[in-house]
């Protein structure tokens, strides 16, 4: 009992830790890239606008769906890293 | 063949497709009525939630907003799709584990409360409810242009569709008929899509032909917009925002809010693992990203196109913006799409300076107005509404008549589909959680399929009573219904999963300062209860505490539902040892659909 509840804490707390990576990423690119640090990217050119829009527009949104795929990749290696799937 | 006859065929077979599904797909037990049975393939569940998500404001409306706002409304697209990220990683899997059939069944077992079920249950109502009557009038406003039948009975026909394979088939009738769908409106939005990105750039794919070159000026198209929006004193399209906070706060009340709406929560209770729900999560944002980076493209192209279009010397390479914009086309000569859509009304003429030409210009822009002037203007002569770009696309494009029907079925799909999904949310707040979990807890199998059938036939009947007779809030289905789902529910649904700490009273309170903050910032600016007048401060960005909006309030409500619920449990007691374990088991998907059930059940 005591060994499955420290697994199952090692378990969460890679999930915890996981999810921050990714939620890092999440910020970065859309309140980020797209808004905050948008003028810093200025300098950047892409198609006749510059790379603070195009994350605004379509790379924030293409970098969600990376994350996700990722989470659910690594959340199933967790899983069985720790026999914890189903 | 006639134009309407196509589109009577178009909508005509969707139609005959969902009904065939619903005969198909009846449910059988309360089971299927809720979570269709709880064995949808991730991928078919990504489809039907992009279908589900995607209403009829994401397929008529955003590409007219991003046309209108240009890098400004950015916000909605990072805010719609953001939103599956948080619900990928801090709800959906979790929930599916608790493996129960609602959201607020979730709030009232976690806290162990039915005051906290209640509250959940009337967040739900109030946020759906706002949200289905945009998708019942706009089901309403598609069926009138292109049916040539009445508002009115534009709405009836929608709610008797759903009715059928809702009623009869529950989520498991909705989900398949989703998923139809969602081809529907993809195929619809997509193709007019690329014919226009061919027109003006010559790539096929939109999401890369707005970075690319506009064939006839030689630049770069969104360069080339730029130039001609601000010679016609418009803001530049890509300009930078000044208000920064506010684009943040109201991006992060969009996502939450997106995470929190209880339609799209129950759609992850439909597949059999909790490994799936994760991976469906990331198919639904595929399919919903596939319409959502379409849609800058379409905004961009229609409005360059619009613009281009009254004025043609503005289409070549040009210096003299000047010259080409005293040289807008005669009113006789503009295309059919014009006088196609000026018998709707939604594009009108008036010849203020009797030129006989049309002038299309920002004449609210005071540093213009000297340039009008001197140009012989006497204010803006063509206004055109937004939201016909992505219907008049077609015209626009020269599109044979088919794609035009094609776009009148998908923009049905896009209302019912997610009238379908809020209906369901709504009609099982009522059967399972206010009538099986609080009223009548014996209620038979039996007893709860009929009360569940009964509760979604007076949801679809509300639905059609507001959307024939809108109320004032109507219209505020982002403040409203985002503002609450995020202020009120993400907050306590991520709180319950990811602390053992927080207690009944904390979700309360939480749950209540998220909401009553939230409403009360809205109706500070739009007026109590939406009653024009009755507003306490002017809706102007001058008056807004630190330039935040109404809209954008929804995620500082969220922090404090945290704060809140953090502060109150901290100092009352921990949450009984049962409900400990719930959170562990909620935490790990092995075990799923094995839920432990509780006292309060």
């Amino acid at each position: 009992m005591a060994d499955d509840n420290t697994n199952a804490a090692a378990y969460w707390k890679a999930n915890v830790r996981t999810i921050l990576g990714c939620l890092v990423v999440w910020a970065f690119v859309s309140y980020g890239c797209a808004i905050l640090f948008r003028p810093l990217l200025a300098g950047i050119p892409i198609g006749g606008t510059d790379l603070g829009f195009w994350f605004a527009q379509q790379g924030s949104i293409l970098t969600f769906i990376a994350l996700i795929f990722f989470y659910a990749w690594k959340m199933n290696r967790l899983d069985a890293k720790y026999s914890l799937g189903e | 063949m006639d134009q309407f006859i196509i589109n009577i065929l178009f909508v005509g077979a969707s139609f005959a497709l969902y009904i065939g599904i619903a005969v198909w797909a009846r449910a059988g037990s309360t089971k299927d009525f809720y979570v269709a049975g709880g064995g949808v393939h991730p991928i078919t569940n990504g489809m039907a939630t992009a279908a589900d998500w995607m209403s009829a404001a994401s397929f008529i409306s955003m590409a007219g907003l991003l046309a209108a706002g240009g890098y400004a409304n950015s916000t909605y697209l990072m805010g719609w799709t953001g939103g599956y990220v948080l619900l990928a990683m801090l709800l959906a899997p979790y929930l599916r584990k608790f493996g129960k059939f609602t959201v607020p069944a979730f709030i009232g077992d976690r806290f162990y409360s039915n005051t906290a079920r209640l509250i959940a249950v009337v967040c739900l109502i109030i946020a759906s409810t706002t949200y289905v009557i945009g998708q019942m009038t706009g089901a309403g406003v598609a069926f009138s242009r292109f049916l040539e039948v009445s508002n009115t009975l534009g709405i009836w026909i929608a709610a008797l569709i759903v009715f059928l394979y809702a009623v009869f088939g529950g989520m498991k009738g909705i989900t398949y008929t989703q998923v139809a769908q969602y081809v529907v409106l993809i195929i619809a939005y997509t193709i007019p899509a690329i014919f226009i990105a061919m027109h003006l750039t010559g790539n096929p794919i939109p999401m890369f032909g707005m970075f690319s070159t506009h064939t006839e000026s030689g630049m770069p198209l969104l360069d080339k917009l730029d130039q001609v929006v601000t010679a016609l004193g418009f803001n530049a399209y890509t300009a930078d925002v000044d208000n920064k906070l506010n684009m943040v706060l109201f991006t992060l009340s969009l996502m939450v809010g997106t995470a929190g709406l209880p339609h799209v929560i129950i759609r992850f209770f439909t597949v059999p693992k909790v490994a799936d729900a994760r991976w469906s999560a990331g198919w639904a944002l595929v399919f919903i990203a596939l319409l959502y980076v379409t849609a800058p493209a379409v905004g961009s192209m229609a409005r360059l196109n619009l613009l281009t279009t009254v004025y043609p010397d503005m289409a070549q390479q040009t210096e003299d913006y000047d010259a080409a914009a005293q040289n807008p086309i005669l009113y006789e000569d503009r295309p059919g799409w014009i006088r196609s859509w000026e018998d709707t009304g939604l594009i009108t003429f008036e010849d203020k300076n009797s030129d006989d030409r049309i002038q299309l210009y920002n004449d609210d822009s005071d540093a213009f107005a000297d340039k009008a002037e001197e140009f012989g203007w006497e204010g803006n002569e063509l206004a055109v509404n937004n939201d016909i770009l992505v219907l008049a696309n077609p015209e626009i494009a020269n599109l044979p008549p088919w794609v035009i029907g094609l776009i009148a079925a998908g923009g049905v799909a896009a209302a019912l589909s997610t009238a379908a999904g809020l209906l369901l949310a709504i009609s099982s707040a009522v059967s399972h959680d206010l009538i099986k979990n609080t009223l009548n807890p014996n209620i038979t199998e039996k007893g709860e399929m009929l009360a569940a059938r009964i509760s979604m036939a007076g949801a679809i009947l509300l639905a059609t009573y507001l959307g024939l007779n809108p109320p004032g809030f109507a219209a505020q289905t982002v403040a409203l219904a985002f503002g609450i789902a995020g202020a009120s529910l993400f907050p306590v649904l991520m709180m319950g999963i990811f602390s053992k700490r927080i207690n009944n009273r904390g979700a309360v309170a939480g749950m209540l300062t998220g909401l009553l903050t939230t409403l009360l910032y809205i109706f500070t600016y739009l007026g109590w209860f939406f009653i024009p007048g009755t507003n306490m401060l002017a809706n102007t960005p001058e008056n807004w505490v630190l330039g935040i909006s109404p809209q954008s309030f929804g995620a500082l409500g969220a922090m404090m539902n945290f704060a809140v619920a953090f502060a109150v449990s901290s100092v009352t007691a921990a949450p009984p040892r049962e409900i400990q374990l719930l959170v562990e088991s909620v935490r790990y998907p092995k075990g799923a659909g094995n839920a432990p059930h509780l006292s309060r059940h």
